[in-house]
């Protein structure tokens, strides 16, 4: 499905953010808390990239990167091959083609626009029509099962949490973009709602031909609908991945002890002892070398001096990229495989 | 592990309502919950926003504001009369019998106090002890629960623990007085998920160790079946099923139950597949049909179930559900 040469739409290099912390009165503190470090990847046209991790792993501020709500401290990101924010690519060109669903539903709506005008503002403001902006808007209440002539006047507080998730959807579809970023879209919603959620997002995607970016801490949900995954912890890339391969096959001892948390769904095999000990540490002081490394079962000396390699992660085409001193031959591990001839010269 | 049949329940729920006033209109949080749990047992209440499960959960405790609260039924905790209870019976039995632990403990534990000072204030609160003795006890619980340092951890304030040891923090708080009876509220939602599963197999093992009674809420049928011996599925104020986890995971028998699991994107489920879904949404529960309240999304719906109450139908010892059709869904493919 993914060729090698196939164009990513979206590639990112070298991302990173970093927040300044305040220093006290006595100037003690600073520091920085390291979110983002040198996140690399791509999203190849009409996939569905899942994003996953824990909270503190970088996963929301990397959507924020991708939609230029906040700077970034180093990197950059590429559309279509043109660097965003340049002159071959504004922003506001970029932005209309790139959007983004957030988590709070209600939060991110304007309670004293209806939820037509709500969806109609954005391709006015990029110079449609204002009648043809509210055509456009009717039209996509219909394709998200809101019937316009009973909900295209409504104010967001009139309507329930899964409905005002699919004018979200339905507003970021409006200026008709290439890929739409869900951050924890469907978390706050009750299951039997998710799921008729996810498949609106799903029938979307067919229809507009469109690529997701669909970050969630669910694993289920990222399972259902990616077509491949990227694990993040404390702010990098562990793990990336063909969706069913990397669920069947986890190689970064961090996502087999992610997915061996999930809860066996049967009482006759619960799990006895938990995969890790301990909360996801604080991304502000992260451990050098492998920041996995405090809480891995599989952990050796060499892991808290060495930076695993992201070279992996980040090439096109692959499978299965890790950055694990355990799949980097010749790194030390133990359990690493001696280095090759090639990789020795 | 499993209490046999005649032990006798430390919680026993008779036909319990709980409906909010000073709206337009009552709100029928909860209408008609029977529930039984025996000692050393644990039961989890499962159901969506609005089901009623939390609310049934803080009536164990007499948490509503009373003035715009109206209760009906009985519902009584190791032989007391709860809903008869007066402050000064309350504030006895909040923490020595029955007690309970929040979805946030940032917000449930006081920000201004040490987690150890308010360990100690609860244990002297109801046991005539000295402070030096309660601040032993509350070590051994910091120990119980498993919190790596404890000595250390006790003269912690809430905001300087991360979220997996604050949950311990309010479990060992919860236990200080020994009660027999652990509320437990989305004791894990707010948890990632490697850190979920600790705080799970904690309670199972406090749950065997002490031999409380849990009763647990959630809405995540997951965690749920990790440490439930029978499972009550909430839907519109009502118990519309209740039996064995296992039962329950693999024979469920109300349209309901059987819908909310297919509707999950399980694992097992095929790429590209569409998920089962539930049409339409739950009722308005100010305005609450006369039949069953699921009747209008439920494939299985006749008229009858659109006029009358349905009864609770006995499948097996233990197994019941609110529904008519159950001869009806018995047919049903199993979920994934």
């Amino acid at each position: 499905m993914q060729a090698p040469v196939q164009k990513p739409l979206l590639s990112v290099q070298g991302l990173v953010k970093h927040f300044p912390l305040k220093k006290d009165v006595l100037g003690r503190g600073g520091g920085v808390v390291r979110a983002v470090d040198d996140v690399n990847f791509q999203v190849l046209p009409g996939e569905t990239l899942g994003v996953v991790g824990e909270s503190g792993c970088g996963k929301s501020t990397t959507a924020r990167l991708l939609m230029q709500l906040i700077e970034p401290t180093a990197g950059e990101v590429l559309f279509d091959g043109a660097k965003v924010g340049s002159r071959d690519l504004p922003l506001k060109e970029y932005r209309r083609q790139v959007q983004m669903v957030f988590q709070d539903s209600y939060a991110s709506l304007n309670p004293r626009l209806t939820i037509e005008d709500s969806i109609a503002f954005g391709p006015q403001v990029h110079g449609v029509s204002g009648g043809v902006a509210v055509a456009r808007a009717r039209s996509l209440l219909a394709k998200v099962g809101l019937e316009p002539t009973r909900f295209a006047g409504r104010y967001p507080h009139e309507l329930s949490g899964g409905q005002r998730q699919r004018v979200n959807i339905a507003r970021a579809l409006a200026l008709q973009p290439r890929i739409v970023i869900l951050d924890e879209a469907v978390s706050a919603l009750d299951k039997s709602v998710e799921a008729q959620v996810l498949n609106l997002l799903l029938d979307l995607k067919d229809e507009f031909g469109l690529t997701y970016v669909f970050i969630s801490h669910d694993l289920h949900v990222v399972r259902f609908i990616s077509d491949r995954v990227m694990v993040m912890y404390l702010g990098e890339v562990a793990e990336v991945g063909a969706a069913e391969t990397l669920f069947e096959t986890p190689r970064h001892p961090y996502t087999k002890a992610l997915l061996s948390s999930m809860p066996s769904m049967d009482p006759d095999r619960r799990t006895l002892v938990a995969p890790l000990a301990g909360d996801p540490p604080n991304p502000i002081n992260p451990p050098g070398g492998c920041r996995f490394h405090p809480r891995c079962p599989k952990a050796e000396a060499v892991c808290g001096q060495v930076v695993p390699s992201r070279k992996a992660l980040a090439l096109p085409g692959v499978t299965q990229g890790v950055a694990c001193l355990i799949h980097e031959p010749g790194s030390g591990h133990t359990l690493a495989a001696l280095p090759t001839a090639q990789e020795a010269a | 592990m499993k209490p046999a049949e005649d032990t006798p329940a430390l919680v026993d729920i008779r036909d319990l309502s709980v409906a909010f006033i000073g709206g337009r209109a009552p709100v029928k949080a909860v209408s008609g919950v029977s529930l039984r749990v025996r000692r050393g047992e644990t039961v989890a209440l499962i159901g969506e926003s609005g089901s009623g499960k939390s609310v049934t959960l803080r009536t164990m405790l007499m948490l509503h504001a009373a003035k715009r609260t109206q209760l009906g039924g009985q519902l009584s905790v190791d032989g007391r009369d709860v809903l008869a209870m007066n402050e000064a019976e309350l504030a006895d039995y909040r923490g020595k019998v029955a007690s309970m632990i929040f979805q946030e403990p940032l917000l449930a534990l006081d920000p201004v106090y040490t987690v150890g000072a308010q360990i100690v204030e609860s244990i002297r609160r109801h046991e005539p002890v000295s402070a030096a003795e309660a601040h032993a006890r509350a070590l051994k619980l910091f120990e119980r629960v498993r919190i790596p340092s404890p000595e250390r951890r006790l003269a912690a304030y809430p905001h300087e623990m991360s979220g997996g040891m604050r949950q311990r923090a309010m479990i060992a708080l919860a236990l200080a007085c020994n009660p027999k009876l652990l509320l437990a509220d989305e004791p894990t939602t707010a948890l990632d998920a490697t850190v979920q599963i600790q705080v799970l197999i904690l309670l199972r093992e406090l749950q065997q160790e002490l031999g409380l009674s849990i009763v647990f809420v959630t809405h995540d049928i997951g965690a749920a079946l990790e440490v439930a011996d029978r499972i009550a599925v909430m839907y519109a104020g009502r118990i519309v099923e209740e039996g064995t986890a296992r039962e329950l995971i693999h024979a469920p028998r109300h349209p309901y139950t059987i819908a909310l699991l297919r509707s999950r994107a399980h694992g097992a489920m095929a790429k590209g597949q569409r998920l089962v879904t539930i049409a339409g949404s739950p009722p308005d529960l100010s305005k609450l049909p006369p039949g069953c309240a699921f009747a209008e999304r439920c494939r299985w719906a006749e008229d009858a179930c659109r006029t009358q109450q349905p009864p609770a139908v006995e499948i097996a010892p233990g197994h019941r559900a609110r529904c008519l059709r159950t001869e009806a869904t018995s047919e049903a493919p199993s979920p994934p």
